[in-house]
């Protein structure tokens, strides 16, 4: 939220207006590291129309997700409470589940990853064509949760980058469901970009 | 460590347990005498006594005729598990033990074969081919090898792998990766085998992976198939892409602490994983749950086997392409989340039983929300039913499909509705009644054929058949009294007392810091589980872990026939039966 009543004309500190990200002017610009003055300055120059283009195409990613279940052990099955018909996650645009790591741009890690399938979850990602986002669901897939085994991989940061963490064990579907609403603010702020 | 003194008169009357005691069994006096009986048939084994099931001590070199004798002329043809214990200090230190099962006679038998490092064992699958993964097992995580296994490999863990992860010398956090080039050596191993039988055969033969990652595997299996045409001429499974070591992780945990561990065996119903395992320690205690704690587990362990259900059919038919009855069969789950829920908090995975009874009591609405389940549930089940059962599609896609003989079922292991499929009448909860099972009227379903057809009719109607046992419980009334026993040994000590009296804040105090300290021994106590038999074998030195867990997973069993059901048939047909089978990758790589 911004920060109410910054303009007192009584006090002697200059200040700027304060917003939160992607509230004030930049709302929806590109804010890689370093970047998000420039193009502020830049605003009314060649760029604005590429940050606006920018900005349609963040939202509409944001709102229709792809997504693919790795879905291993226990937290697949809530996440197949998520999709289906009490909780529904149509309403927030994620409901197309493709198997297919190439039709897919938000992979859902669901359960423990060991390291017998460690390489196949790398070859998975890799598949995945860009724009492309993680969501690790649950405590094994964050930290190997209370598996500190000879087998189990100790999150799977290890292995790929991770765009979101979802607690519990396992999170219950509202609480992936907030995951991926919360990714959905990240890709419309345009925080995430790779490749 | 120390024994416990009791300070004061808190309600508890029995004895203290005092560590490295010996474990005797309630039942030891009849075990014995079974076994003597049977010792006196069978030539070259030596009986030993004191054990909750009757015992034998055998020479390696004579198991296979032991074996065989206990199967042709004891009638013990269901092979149920072949694990190792290792005990590093003996000189032979790994124990063996085989655990078979006589359906004509209605009892168990267990056999133990103690070898040394680096000797072998004779295999035993001329006599059971159902010990086929459990040998490998065995050689995977203790590294005594089978002479005469015609695919001795490592099965849960994977090519990189060093050491054998169960011995006692293994550091349980020890891990190995597993690189791009691990896993190409995995292939030559899976693939030549059907390579080099040349059919005649205008086809040219494909391999084809399914899996790991693929929609119909649900998780973590892997097929490789070779097809001569559409038809799988050659199939082989790998497993293992869920191995959590839950064993080992037991091993370094408290009693009350593997609880947890054991919820997430069979996700898809925790809390009848939670009554097998504490139903166990319970047993080695000898301690006998509240009355009020086995009538509330009786209720959830049904609900679970509906839900358990419910899950099989449901993803069964959308790898059919039946999508609307998955979502359909999951709102009779999120209801029943809904009773979960109320109880303890959580939702898939509660841990909601504590050794001794239950970790809080029921909400005052319990029956009346579970009398709401059982009467929405049954709509459910008939509209599906009627969906799919007068479908020509579904018909066609599931009959005689993935077929299995009852002789080979047995000879596999098959439990639970798997087996029933076969005509077999064989059901925990009937043959060995527990948390009061016997005083229940409810039928056994069997079919006949051993297809998925017939697993399908199998499971929905026990998914009735539960439906009556809790409406019997219904009627009956939630019994009063308290859940969890009154042992401070056990059981914590409630909160109220904790605060306000000295005794009470020190058996707190050394419950949480030293466990439940069990008598030394062995045990194995069994419950029908969503997918049979599930099992627990657990072996205590006297502290506060156990020395070794061991489950029986029905899966495990089970899924090791499907390269066979499945040889001679399609693609789909394959897909169909898989669904059927229902296997649980946390169970199955435990």
């Amino acid at each position: 939220m911004p920060v109410q009543n910054v303009d007192n004309p009584n006090s002697i500190i200059p200040r700027k207006s304060a917003t939160a990200p992607g509230e004030g002017a930049e709302k929806g610009l590109i804010t890689l590291p370093g970047e998000s003055e420039r193009e502020v300055e830049g605003i009314g120059g060649a760029t604005y129309l590429t940050t606006k283009l920018d900005q349609v195409v963040n939202w509409a990613r944001g709102n229709s997700l792809w997504p693919l279940p790795f879905g291993t052990a226990c937290c697949a099955i809530e996440f197949m409470s998520m999709v289906s018909s009490h909780y529904d996650i149509a309403r927030f645009g994620a409901e197309v589940v493709r198997f297919s790591p190439r039709q897919a741009d938000l992979m859902i890690v669901a359960g423990t990853i060991v390291d017998k399938i460690a390489p196949v979850l790398k070859k998975i990602y890799e598949q995945m064509p860009e724009p492309k986002y993680v969501i690790a669901m649950g405590a094994c897939a964050t930290s190997g949760g209370f598996y500190r085994a000879y087998h189990v991989v100790q999150g799977i940061d290890e292995i790929i980058p991770v765009d979101i963490w979802v607690p519990g064990c396992p999170p219950t579907p509202d609480g992936l469901m907030y995951g991926i609403l919360k990714l959905k603010e990240k890709i419309e702020r345009g925080e995430i970009r790779r490749g | 460590m120390s024994t416990l003194t009791k300070y004061s008169d808190i309600p508890y009357t029995g004895p203290a347990p005092t560590n490295r005691e010996p474990y005797v069994p309630a039942d030891a006096e009849k075990m014995n005498a079974r076994g003597a009986e049977i010792a006196s048939r069978i030539s070259g084994v030596t009986q030993e006594t004191g054990q909750d099931l009757p015992t034998f001590v055998v020479d390696k070199e004579r198991i296979v005729d032991v074996l065989r004798a206990l199967k042709h002329d004891l009638k013990f043809t269901l092979p149920l598990d072949c694990f190792g214990v290792d005990y590093p200090r003996r000189e032979q230190r790994f124990d063996i033990v085989y655990q078979l099962y006589s359906i004509e006679n209605n009892e168990r038998v267990r056999l133990k074969v103690r070898v040394g490092e680096g000797e072998s064992v004779p295999s035993s699958l001329p006599v059971y081919q159902g010990l086929n993964w459990f040998e490998r097992e065995v050689f995977d995580m203790f590294g005594v090898k089978f002479d005469g296994h015609p695919n001795l490999r490592r099965i849960l863990t994977h090519e990189n792998f060093q050491g054998h992860p169960l011995r006692k010398d293994y550091d349980p956090a020890q891990r190995w990766l597993l690189t791009e080039e691990g896993v190409a050596k995995i292939i030559p191993q899976i693939d030549p085998r059907f390579a080099q039988e040349e059919a005649e055969s205008d086809f040219e033969r494909v391999t084809l992976n399914l899996g790991p990652s693929h929609p119909a595997t649900h998780g973590t299996l892997r097929i490789v198939v070779t097809l001569d045409g559409e038809t799988i001429v050659g199939a082989d499974t790998e497993i293992g892409y869920l191995h959590r070591c839950f064993e080992k992780m037991s091993e370094t945990h408290t009693y009350q602490q593997v609880i947890p561990f054991t919820d997430r065996l069979n996700y898809c119903s925790a809390i009848i994983n939670n009554v097998g395992y504490c139903m166990t320690v319970e047993k080695m205690l000898g301690i006998q749950s509240p009355a009020r704690a086995d009538y509330v587990r009786l209720i959830l362990s049904e609900l679970m086997r509906i839900g358990d259900h419910l899950i099989c059919i449901g993803t069964n038919l959308v790898d059919m392409g039946a999508l609307t009855n998955f979502w359909y069969l999951f709102q009779p789950r999120e209801e029943m989340y809904g009773l979960i829920e109320a109880c303890c908090g959580a939702r898939l995975l509660p841990s909601y039983l504590r050794i001794g009874g239950l970790a809080v009591d029921v909400p005052p609405n319990f029956l009346q929300m579970t009398q709401k389940l059982v009467d929405s549930i049954p709509r459910f089940l008939d509209d599906v039913d009627k969906l799919v059962r007068t479908n020509r599609i579904f018909r066609d896609r599931v009959e005689g499909i993935g077929p299995i003989s009852a002789e080979d079922a047995l000879d596999f292991g098959f439990t639970g509705p798997c087996l029933r499929a076969c005509g077999i009448p064989y059901d925990v909860r009937k043959a060995n009644p527990y948390l009061g099972y016997e005083t229940y009227d409810f039928d056994v379903p069997i079919a006949d054929g051993g297809d998925t057809y017939a697993r399908y009719l199998v499971r929905m109607e026990e998914m009735r058949q539960s439906l009556r046992i809790i409406q019997q419980a219904i009627d009956r009334g939630l019994p009063t009294g308290p859940v969890i026993v009154d042992n401070p040994y056990v059981a914590l000590p409630p909160k109220s007392k904790v605060y306000n009296e000295m005794e009470s804040l020190i058996y707190h105090f050394k419950l949480i810091m030293h466990g439940i300290q069990p008598p030394v021994g062995e045990t194995y106590f069994q419950v029908e589980g969503g997918n049979g038999e599930l099992g627990f074998y657990i072996v205590s030195d006297g502290t506060k872990n156990p020395y070794r867990v061991r489950v029986r997973p029905p899966c495990f069993a089970i899924y090791q026939a499907f390269t066979k059901m499945i040889t001679g048939q399609t693609i789909p047909d394959a897909i169909a039966a898989l669904g059927s089978l229902n296997i649980i990758a946390g169970e199955l790589d435990h």
